[in-house]
């Protein structure tokens, strides 16, 4: 059972939160204009590193709030995101 | 045999206990272990797979002989066991078998009952236990729960190092917890001699308990055992009550002080009964009062065994002799055995030869382990000490540190040091900055030397003229019959066969060798193919020694060898501990309708969608179900029908930017919708798939309503909040859940108008066409149609839902279920998300290309419609089918196939019901024939493919009949609170330090924005950055701006002495009154179900829980307080 920093509630288990995949990967503006390929990789790549991981969690049974923290996906360490939840532009 | 004195048994009063049937006694103090070695029980079972006899090895945990059947537990180590009056023990023999179904209560089988539900007892829920209120475990049950607890610092193990540290950080101020498995703190001090400022050592245990009793912070937990150790100073453990808690610990800081177990030598012949750890041997004598043998040898690597060897002589064991491999490399090589296999002699090897000791005591130490099983669960890295001859911790992996023998510090006084300053640190890490003055006691404890380097004696040639495992010189027998009962217990391949190093799976040393000579390297992979430490005791006496052969036969060091990993638990947990109170009626959370128990005594039967009970059908009468849907569907075909739509997600989207982000979470054009009008829309994934379907109403400008399915409304809202706070964040918009404000009953059917316009009479139902929504002052309307039939959606606040469906039932609406639902809608060609979609079918797949807007530039969803595998041709679309049969009932799932015996699958049955079925199929048009394969029945049924709208496909009957008559209008509706049907239960159960109320009727309003919201008579609770909750008031036309949210939640007051002791068995937030203070309140989980926690007093607390999960929260506080 992680322990997770929420940044409104502060630390609360795991199992208050939902999963939101990788981080920082944006809507694209004008999907219109992406090649099939560019298109799939905003819709199905991500990156699966073994290490440091930006990633996004949601406070679903507490505050509601979308953010993102880099965690590691071996030691499970949670370091702080100085980011915010907001996704970056993708490509 | 008993001594007369000593230890720490209560001889003034008797217990008395049976072993296989045999009336035994012993006394407060013991366990079933030391009981058994003082009736002079040597064989306590026989081995696994050799069915050798075996006797009580150790003193603790790591047993790994003495494993019996206690009551219903079917296998406990007998030296956990603390004895009780009437204890009844069974030994194991051999493997065990699943035996025949117990009935709950664990009496045996009955003769003739039927034993078809396999399992233990109490796995298999009988109706009536299921039903029974407040039902957690079944009745004859222990009752196990759960506890949730935060503190600073969490020490693991009460022994000189845990005591030392739960005091230095204690004292301090810190919160502490301290767990111990034993009845009483002390760990191997209970079984000491040792002297502590020249007193007996369990004084100071008692002074140090008594110095942490008076501590307010610190809580010290007997026969409590840390079974995991998890990411995030996560540690779990079992307190043995009368039954079991599982607690769940979140520490600032952990103290591990868990000691070492003392490990054994692999020599033949090692697992006699009378072969037994010097340690534990002496525990025995010191702790238990108890002679574990008349005439002993000791075979000991380490100083430990002379003092055990010391402490059983004053006990007044007479010690035969001290075979010390340091002091003259002589070693006990094999031993000798009496008529029933138990120990006669030991052979001792040396260097003038072998010669034979009679014995009926062998004690051994080989070495010590610390106990690194907690520190490597938490990912902790271990090292090999070549003094030591030993896995010791190396670097820890989170805020932790090891201390005591755990990490080798052994003897007292260092434990003490070691564990004292481990607890100092632990809580000057975790933020208190005091500085506890503390003198370690002095102790008489010599200085200790090294162990030896000895895993396994060196294998010897048995010769064919000795008897197995009786090397040497013919035995000095105490009793002349022995020599023959050694060679009548059968001739043994001797050596290294004979040479246990896991006595619980019956491997030995030659084992281990087949495997290295198999080619194995690994010690995964030796403990696989051999099975060692794979057994109930995990490797706790067995492990460091397999270490140490393999080592030895690969001609390594042990460090290099390496452990195997360390997996919680760190002691068996049976199933029920693990499940604590989820049992029962209390298995899973269940949401329920305002009008459910209506539907309960109106015979009703439930289907199970996500967490909600939704009557299926409700038969009348000797019904089947088939004749009760056919009523049901005749109803809303030809008269008036009605169904309990409550359960569908509902979610306000308000804010001036509402319109534009629809427009962009949906296909279809949201924005330009008028006011009071609905629209039917899919959402698609990123991916362009469907994920789920409703209508959307715009009920302001500003101001709409979005329907979900049932079982996706939480995955809709959530998504919802996603896009917008991580894509969209400078849109103005918002979403309120009013899923369980409003009660909604469809009045269904031609007739339907008649009922609508008496249960809603200040709605002009002759200007109301189809696809609007109006308001009223009962709620609001909406006609639209999941039939195809003239239908109203009436929505009121969940207070008056059962008023309204009574009073349309009593004007003639027959009340149908999900069933007839399925089939109304299936006639009519309605997709159901989740039933005709599985994540890879479009809008387009669905028939639904209208819906896709051409004149938007963009939603969500839309680049993936034109991606080469979504645009292709052949793509499976949804079509209807016709059975050639028309009572056919094809099976879904079934796959369809061209021609009798075809092999390409074309597609799939969705759904079916009499004569009609959908299906996703590709390339076939109307008038197609197909066959469906049915797999269970194992044949093809030949259908015709059709249009998907069976039913009206001109929507002629959408409007109805006309009306032509005025039933009875209803001037009001009664209201009626969440948890009404409790009040007698919370009132009697108020005499346990807790009690219960329902606040019934609270109105409440949420509101978004960053301003707080604090009105006359109004509180804000704040819920999250711009989210508040308004609770009280009156409600007024004209309040304050945000959402009616009244009906969505109940408010429950919990209060007294012990709320907190309640909350804490469902509740994982830190409740600590210094950090959860009065007035504070959040969102979180009590009992899995989302709650919002407000602290209103330092002893009361209100609980706002979703309406339709009140029935269920306050079933489960209920049994709460039934077990404080
Ligand atoms: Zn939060």
């Amino acid at each position: 059972m992680q322990l997770i920093e929420c940044p409104w509630c502060g630390p609360r288990d795991e199992i208050e939160f939902r999963y939101g995949g990788q981080a920082g990967i944006a809507y694209p503006k004008d999907p219109a204009a992406l090649s099939d390929e560019e298109w799939a990789g905003y819709v199905f790549m991500r990156d699966n590193p073994r290490g440091w991981f930006h990633e996004r969690w949601f406070h679903v049974h507490g505050c509601r709030t979308w953010f993102s923290v880099r965690r590691h996906t071996v030691t499970h360490e949670i370091g702080r995101d100085p980011g915010s939840p907001r996704r970056e532009e993708f490509g | 045999m008993r001594r007369d004195s000593g230890g720490r048994i209560d001889r003034s009063r008797v217990l008395r206990f049976t072993f296989d049937g045999r009336e035994l006694t012993g006394h407060p103090g013991d366990t079933l272990a030391s009981a058994l070695l003082a009736c002079g029980v040597r064989i306590v079972g026989g081995s696994v797979d050799l069915g050798r006899p075996r006797g009580v090895f150790t003193a603790g945990a790591e047993e790994p002989n003495a494993l019996v059947r206690v009551g219903d537990e079917p296998m406990v180590p007998a030296t956990t066991v603390e004895l009780r009056d009437g204890l009844e023990a069974w030994s194991l023999r051999g493997r065990g078998r699943l035996g025949p179904a117990l009935p709950p209560g664990g009496a045996r089988p009955v003769p003739g009952a039927p034993s078809g539900a396999a399992g233990r007892p109490g796995t298999d829920r009988s109706p009536g236990a299921a039903g029974r209120p407040g039902a957690g475990a079944p009745p004859g049950e222990p009752r196990h729960d759960k506890a949730y607890l935060h503190c600073d610092v969490l020490v693991v193990g009460g022994g000189p190092a845990g005591l030392a540290a739960a005091l230095a950080a204690g004292e301090v101020g810190a919160r502490v917890v301290l767990l111990d498995d034993q009845p009483e703190p002390g760990g191997d001090l209970l079984s000491s001699r040792v002297l502590l400022d020249g007193g007996p050592a369990p004084d100071w245990v008692s002074s140090v308990a008594a110095r942490l009793a008076a501590l307010p912070e610190v809580r010290v937990l007997s026969r409590t055992t840390a079974i995991g150790y998890h990411d995030h100073n996560y540690v779990v453990a079992v307190e043995r009550r009368g039954g079991c808690r599982l607690w769940h610990f979140r520490a600032g800081r952990v103290v591990l002080a868990t000691g070492a177990h003392e490990r054994s030598v692999a020599f033949p012949g090692n697992d006699r009964p009378g072969v037994m750890l010097a340690s534990a041997a002496r525990t025995y004598a010191n702790r238990y009062g108890v002679l574990p043998g008349r005439r002993a040898v000791v075979f000991t690597c380490t100083d430990s065994g002379h003092e055990a060897a010391r402490d059983l002589a004053a006990a007044g064991v007479e010690i035969v002799e001290i075979v010390d491999p340091r002091r003259d490399g002589s070693l006990v090589v094999g031993t000798l055995a009496d008529r029933e296999g138990a120990l006669a002699g030991a052979v001792i090897g040396g260097a003038a030869g072998e010669r034979a000791a009679a014995c009926d005591l062998l004690a051994v130490s080989g070495g010590w382990n610390p106990a690194v099983q907690l520190f490597s669960q938490s990912q902790g890295r271990l090292r090999f000490d070549e003094t030591l001859q030993a896995f010791v911790p190396h670097l820890s992996a989170q805020a932790e540190r090891s201390a005591g023998a755990c990490r080798g510090v052994y003897g007292t006084a260092a434990a003490v040091a070691d564990g004292f300053a481990a607890g100092s640190q632990a809580a000057e890490l975790a933020g208190v900055r005091e500085r506890e003055v503390f003198r370690v006691p002095e102790c008489d404890e010599p200085a200790q030397s090294p162990p030896a380097a000895l895993w396994t004696v060196p294998a010897r040639r048995p010769s064919p003229d000795r008897p197995a495992g009786a090397a040497g010189t013919a035995p000095a027998a105490p009793d002349p019959s022995d020599s023959t009962a050694e060679a009548a217990h059968g001739p043994g391949a001797g050596g290294d066969a004979e040479a246990f190093v896991d006595l619980q799976r019956d491997v030995t040393v030659a084992d281990l060798g087949r495997a290295a000579g198999a080619g194995l390297r690994s010690v995964e992979h030796v403990k696989r193919y051999t099975t060692a430490g794979t057994g109930a005791e995990q490797g706790k006496t067995s492990g460091a020694t397999a270490v140490g052969v393999v080592a030895a036969l690969l001609g390594v060091e042990p460090g290099q060898v390496g452990t195997t990993t360390f997996r919680p638990p760190y002691t068996p947990v049976a199933f029920g501990v693990l499940a604590g109170r989820d049992r029962g009626a209390l298995s899973d959370p269940i949401r329920v309708t305002a009008m459910h128990d209506l539907h309960v005594a109106r015979g009703a039967v439930f289907e199970d969608v996500g967490q909600w009970k939704r009557p299926r059908y409700f038969p009348l009468d000797g019904e089947s179900m088939a004749e009760a849907v056919e009523r049901e569907r005749r109803a809303a075909r030809t008269g008036v029908a009605a169904i309990d739509a409550s359960t569908l997600g509902k979610i306000e989207v308000v804010g001036r930017d509402a319109g534009e982000f629809l427009d962009r979470m949906y296909p279809n054009t949201l924005s330009t919708l008028p006011v009071g009008s609905c629209r039917y829309s899919v959402m698609c994934g990123a991916d362009g798939m469907v994920l789920d379907d409703g209508v959307i109403t715009r009920l302001a400008e500003d101001r709409y309503l979005v329907t979900t399915t049932t079982g996706n409304a939480a995955a809709v809202l959530d998504r919802l909040e996603e896009w917008r706070q991580t894509e969209w964040p400078d849109l103005d918009v918002s979403f309120t859940s009013v899923t369980d404000h409003w009660a909604v009953v469809a009045v269904v059917g031609p007739r339907a108008r008649p009922v609508a316009e008496a249960l809603v009479t200040d709605v002009d139902f002759a200007d109301f066409p189809f696809m609007t929504c109006r308001e009223s002052r009962f709620g609001r309307v909406f006609r639209i149609s999941f039939s195809g039939e003239l239908a109203y959606e009436i929505n009121v606040p969940r207070w008056f839902g059962a008023a309204l469906w009574e009073a349309a039932l009593e004007r003639g609406a027959v009340p149908y279920g999900t069933e007839t639902m399925h089939v109304l809608r299936a006639e009519k060609g309605f997709a159901i998300v989740g039933q005709e979609t599985d994540g890879t079918v479009t809008p387009q797949d669905l028939g639904m290309s209208w819906i896709v807007s051409a004149r938007k530039p963009d939603f969500v969803g839309r680049r993936s419609h034109s991606r080469p595998d979504t645009a292709r041709p052949g793509r499976k679309r949804l079509v209807g089918l016709v059975p050639d049969d028309p009572r056919e009932v094809l099976t879904e799932g079934a796959q369809l196939v061209a021609s009798p015996g075809g092999r390409r699958m074309l597609g799939h049955v969705t759904s079916a019901y009499p004569g009609v079925a959908l299906a996703m199929i590709r390339d076939v048009r109307a008038g197609d024939r197909l066959f469906a394969f049915d797999a269970r029945r194992g044949c093809e049924v030949p259908v015709t493919v059709t249009d998907p709208v069976f039913h009206d496909p001109q929507n002629a009957r959408r409007d109805g009949d006309p009306p032509d008559v005025r039933l009875e209008p209803v001037r009001g509706y009664g209201a009626r609170s969440a948890l009404a049907g409790f009040g007698g239960r919370f009132a009697a159960a108020g005499s346990c330090g807790a009690m219960i109320r329902e606040v019934p009727l609270v109105p409440m309003r949420e509101a978004r924005g960053e301003a707080p919201v604090e009105e006359r008579g109004r509180k804000g609770l704040r819920l999250g950055p711009d989210w508040w909750l308004v609770v009280g008031g009156r409600l007024v036309a004209g309040g304050p701006p945000g959402v009616d949210v009244s009906g969505q939640r109940a408010v429950v007051r919990l209060s007294g002495p012990r709320a907190g002791d309640v909350l804490m068995t469902g509740c994982r937030i830190d409740l600590h009154p210094a950090v959860f203070t009065v007035g504070a309140h959040t969102r979180t989980l009590l009992a899995r179900v989302p709650v919002v926690l407000h602290r209103i007093e330092p002893d009361a607390y209100l609980i706002l829980v979703c309406s339709s999960l009140a029935g269920y929260l306050a079933e489960w506080l209920l049994d709460a307080l039934e077990g404080l």
